[in-house]
């Protein structure tokens, strides 16, 4: 009877290394994002008649949206494991009151207020982690009082004032730019440093793909035709370097936070592919019973992703703060919403055990190109809200659609 | 008295490669209470479902007839509207509702969409007076124990004009007094002349109140009895279900047994939420070096939480008694721990419990024993591939790479990822669960190579199983449970279907 039963097996896809279109077609819905920026940046180049992608104009959007970039890395762990944040924009606030208190009431030099603005974010963070982790109480109800709690907080400390003038280095973090008199003006027809730091980039990056392709060789794990790895490459690269000689062409190079930025994208990706942590993250978002009984400590995995969730909360609310030289009570306020946005729109799955932090930082630029070159065009806040709105609902219905295509595809 | 209200006949049920029914026929008289018997798996859930429209006409082959008409189901509301109800094995009472609002559920007693509220409840309260039950219809289902939700079950039939009632499995969630209340009441129904179906591994039950019954087997009916001049005996009932030639389904294997690995001594779980209810009951047993031992229970019987529960307290409260690993005793409170100590537990449910469906085989094989591939926690992505590879060939994983996801292998090989799994955190002890539940008849073959392979190896191995002849087939030693109680330690040598299924409705004394 065993042998006329059809093996599922025989229905799957056989061949590691497939040519051409079919591979092309399997990889959209992993690259249909990148491909949605990409549209988004050319369309909005040509509505803006060029003046998107001026120099000064990325380094605009770069800084402008750093923070909300920032918290996407963070929410999209906290997506990936089940749960959602909805207090980091208070949290963000919070924590630029207490730092500007630090340096302007106490005159705490600008480091230790840093320093210190971090250990309250982490504090904060733990205190959320606990309710959500070892009383059990759901993430979204946990942070929805962290939401109003932190935001009346931030009133109490300000008194419902503003803290404004903050020091030069303080202001550097959210503001600055790296080594802006570096070289001699007369030889700066671009930003060296900038052309420097893009092209070690992309050494890096070419370096480490390479070797990671040739490991995967060995083991004979590779699954990509080397037409498709090799335009990939060339096309990062060239994104790469395009984008650093635009920087390099504007007014002051690069902006310290994309650096900052640049470094954590890296980090925060190497530790939720490579690290045992994280990948006890996406165990626990996949199957919480599963990972459980795999031995899997969940609760800590929990409490440890709100602490982190805490500190770049902290992190966004000084680059935030020092950007406007400003910490009002009002500050950050609705930065979780555009931070979960940009987690789903990257790819994320609302039941978790799903989502990349390359992902949602592609989303996150996304909304950020809509709302920088709709206000170029002159577009009222009333029609970006709608916007972008819908560009949630589609993104992440275009996902569904093509995920229940891949699985009645199977049957 | 020989007219009959229901005649099934040639019924086949056919899953993606499962037959689940062949050729069942079943005949039953107005009036009577005719049991169905068979072991778990033996197709009594599946026919109850295709009579009862859960699975519509045209998904299976055969005829229903249904008081002379034949009927031709489209859902359980089509069947309903004809008078048969099922009550399932799980309680279908929403909890936060009341016993009055649960009974009319779907039904309600309303006049142009508002509900009568009155009547409702006076309705309510005149069923549950037909069922002895003496219970303001207005409390919330949930707040009332299990046997009087099982009445208010039967209550919730009565409103709808039942002629044929359906149980599933009813007493197995019951203590004593509710069961005997529960059956009296059956008893009751067929004065009225309502005929009842009831599915049951509880023989002297059926014995008590069946007026004939049906014996199924791997999915065709074996036999049907009459009840009524007490003739037929357990024994003779345990026969039709058990009664099937072993053939060479299972590879030979030369047991060499060594010292003992994992003792349970006294081990007594209760239930995790119900901290009142025994679900284990001091429970004693051994397993040595090399030893493939079974634990042989009807449903209900408490394997899986004896399981669960030696598994770094993963299931009960309240856990009193003592592990021994190689004679010195242990504590395993978590599951962690348990895997420190070289437990291995393998899942009776792989989907819910066993594999994250959604990602791949490498990292579901690692998932256990990551700390295995990991430096100062940073996982060695290059050595877990080739890992996992080598689990791929050895247990012959039918997957293209070791990135295939999954979700959507075959629930033999996704079998045998749960136990790669388990094999690469190199316990002593495997306790694998239902290790070939779902899974064909070669897949099954396959894994019983597995288990005799890890026992030469020297692992000490725990196989429960719902069918005997699997555990007939590769265990050394087999201990029988019933209600949460160890009821027998059989060395294979004396070890029969009919012996086992005796200890296995055994009674408490």
């Amino acid at each position: 009877m065993a042998t006329t039963v059809r093996d599922p097996e025989i229905a799957t896809p056989p061949p590691t290394v497939k040519g051409g279109l079919s591979f092309l077609t399997s990889r959209l819905r992993q690259i249909g994002i990148f491909v949605a920026l990409l549209v988004i940046v050319t369309l909005f180049q040509v509505l803006t008649g060029g003046a998107l992608l001026q120099p000064d104009n990325v380094s605009n959007i770069i800084v402008q949206n750093s923070y909300i970039l920032l918290l996407a890395i963070g929410m999209v762990m906290i997506i990936v494991a089940g749960h959602i944040d909805l207090s980091v924009g208070s949290v963000a606030a919070f924590v630029g009151a207490m730092s500007g208190i630090m340096v302007q009431d106490w005159n705490f030099p600008w480091w230790v207020a840093f320093l210190a603005s971090l250990i309250i974010g982490g504090l904060v963070g733990a205190w959320q982690g606990f309710w959500v982790a070892y009383v059990g109480i759901p993430a979204f109800i946990v942070t929805l009082a962290g939401m109003l709690v932190f935001r009346g907080l931030t009133q109490i400390v300000l008194e419902n004032q503003r803290i404004t003038g903050f020091p030069e280095e303080y202001r550097q973090l959210g503001g600055g730019f790296l080594f802006p008199g570096l070289f001699p003006a007369e030889t700066n027809i671009l930003d060296w440093t900038t052309v420097g730091l893009g092209v070690l980039a992309v050494v890096l990056l070419v370096i480490t793909q390479l070797r990671g392709r040739a490991t995967r060789a060995r083991l004979n794990l590779e699954d990509e035709p080397a037409a498709w790895f090799f335009t990939k490459l060339a096309f990062i690269a060239f994104i790469i370097l395009g984008l650093t000689y635009l920087l390099a062409g504007s007014r002051s190079g690069t902006p310290i936070v994309l650096v900052v930025l640049g470094i954590l994208i890296v980090a925060y990706s190497t530790v939720m592919s490579n690290s045992v942590f994280g990948r006890h993250i996406y165990a626990r978002g996949g199957n919480l019973q599963a990972a459980q009984l795999s031995g899997v400590n969940t609760k800590r995995i929990d409490f440890m992703l709100f602490v982190n969730m805490g500190v770049l909360a902290a992190l966004a609310g000084l680059i935030f703060t020092g950007r406007l030289n400003s910490a009002g009570p009002g500050a950050g306020n609705l930065f979780e919403l555009d931070a979960i946005a940009a987690a789903f729109i990257g790819g994320a799955a609302v039941t978790g055990g799903v989502g990349t932090v390359i992902g949602a930082i592609t989303g996150g630029l996304i909304m950020g190109v809509l709302n920088n070159g709709m206000s170029l065009l002159g577009v009222g806040i009333d029609y970006q809200q709608f916007i972008k709105g819908m560009v949630l609902l589609l993104a992440v219905g275009f996902d569904v659609f093509n995920k229940r295509r891949a699985s009645s595809a199977l049957k | 008295m020989a007219e009959n209200i229901l005649r099934m006949r040639r019924i086949t049920k056919t899953f993606p490669g499962v037959k689940a029914l062949q050729d069942v026929n079943l005949d039953v008289e107005r009036g009577e209470v005719h049991a169905i018997c068979g072991e778990n798996g033996a197709g009594k859930s599946t026919l109850m479902k295709v009579l009862s429209g859960v699975y519509p006409h045209g998904t299976y082959d055969g005829d229903i007839e249904f008081e002379g008409k034949v009927a031709e189901f489209k859902d359980i509301r089509d069947s309903e509207r004809d008078g048969i109800v099922i009550i399932h094995q799980e309680l279908a009472l929403s909890p936060f509702l009341s016993v009055a609002e649960n009974i009319f559920l779907g039904n309600e007693r309303e006049k142009r969409g508002f509900i009568n509220w009155n009547e409702t409840n006076v309705e309510a309260g005149k069923l549950l007076r037909r069922v002895g039950l003496d219970l303001n219809p207005v409390v919330r289902a949930g707040d009332i124990g299990v046997g009087k939700q099982q009445l208010v079950e039967i209550a919730k039939a009565l409103s709808k004009n039942v002629k044929l009632l359906i149980l599933d499995e009813p007493t197995a969630a019951l203590n004593d007094e509710d069961s005997a209340h529960l059956l009296g009441l059956v008893k009751g129904l067929r004065t009225e002349g309502i005929t009842c179906i009831i599915i049951s591994h509880k023989l002297n039950e059926i014995r008590e109140i069946a007026d004939s019954v049906t014996i199924l087997r791997d999915g065709r009916t074996i036999e049907t009895l009459s009840l009524h001049d007490g003739s037929v005996t357990e024994e003779r009932i345990i026969k039709g279900m058990v009664g099937r030639d072993m053939g060479s389904r299972y590879p030979d294997r030369t047991p060499v047994i060594g010292e003992e690995v994992l003792r349970v001594e006294d081990w007594t779980v209760h239930h995790p939420q119900e901290s009142g209810r025994v679900i284990v009951d001091s429970a004693n047993l051994t397993v040595r070096a090399g030893e493939v031992v079974g634990i042989a229970g009807l449903m209900g019987a408490g394997r899986t939480e004896l399981a669960m529960s030696i598994f770094g307290r993963s299931y009960g409260s309240n856990i009193t008694g003592t592990l021994y690993k190689n004679g010195t005793p242990i504590t395993a409170r978590t599951v962690g721990e348990a895997i420190r100590h070289g437990i291995a537990y393998a899942t009776e449910d792989r989907k819910r419990y066993g594999l994250n469906l959604i990602d791949d085989i490498k990292r579901n094989v690692s998932g256990a024993a990551l700390g295995k591939l990991a430096k100062r926690g940073w996982v060695d992505s290059g050595r877990e591939a080739v890992v996992a590879g080598d689990y791929r060939r050895s247990m012959n994983i039918k997957a293209p790479t070791v990135t295939a996801i999954t979700g959507k292998l075959s629930g033999g090989n996704q079998q045998k990822v749960v136990l790669s799994k388990w094999m690469f955190s190199d316990p002593d002890v495997l306790i694998l669960d239902e290790p070939t539940r779902g899974i064909d008849v070669g897949a099954k073959y396959e894994i019983y190579t597995i288990i005799n392979r890890l026992a030469a190896e020297g692992k000490a191995v725990i196989v429960i199983s719902s069918e005997l002849p699997e555990l007939l087939g590769i265990c050394d030693r087999i201990y029988t449970l019933a209600e949460g109680r160890i009821t027998a330690e059989v060395p294979i040598g004396q070890a029969t279907p009919e012996l086992l299924m005796q200890y296995m409705t055994k009674e408490k004394d």
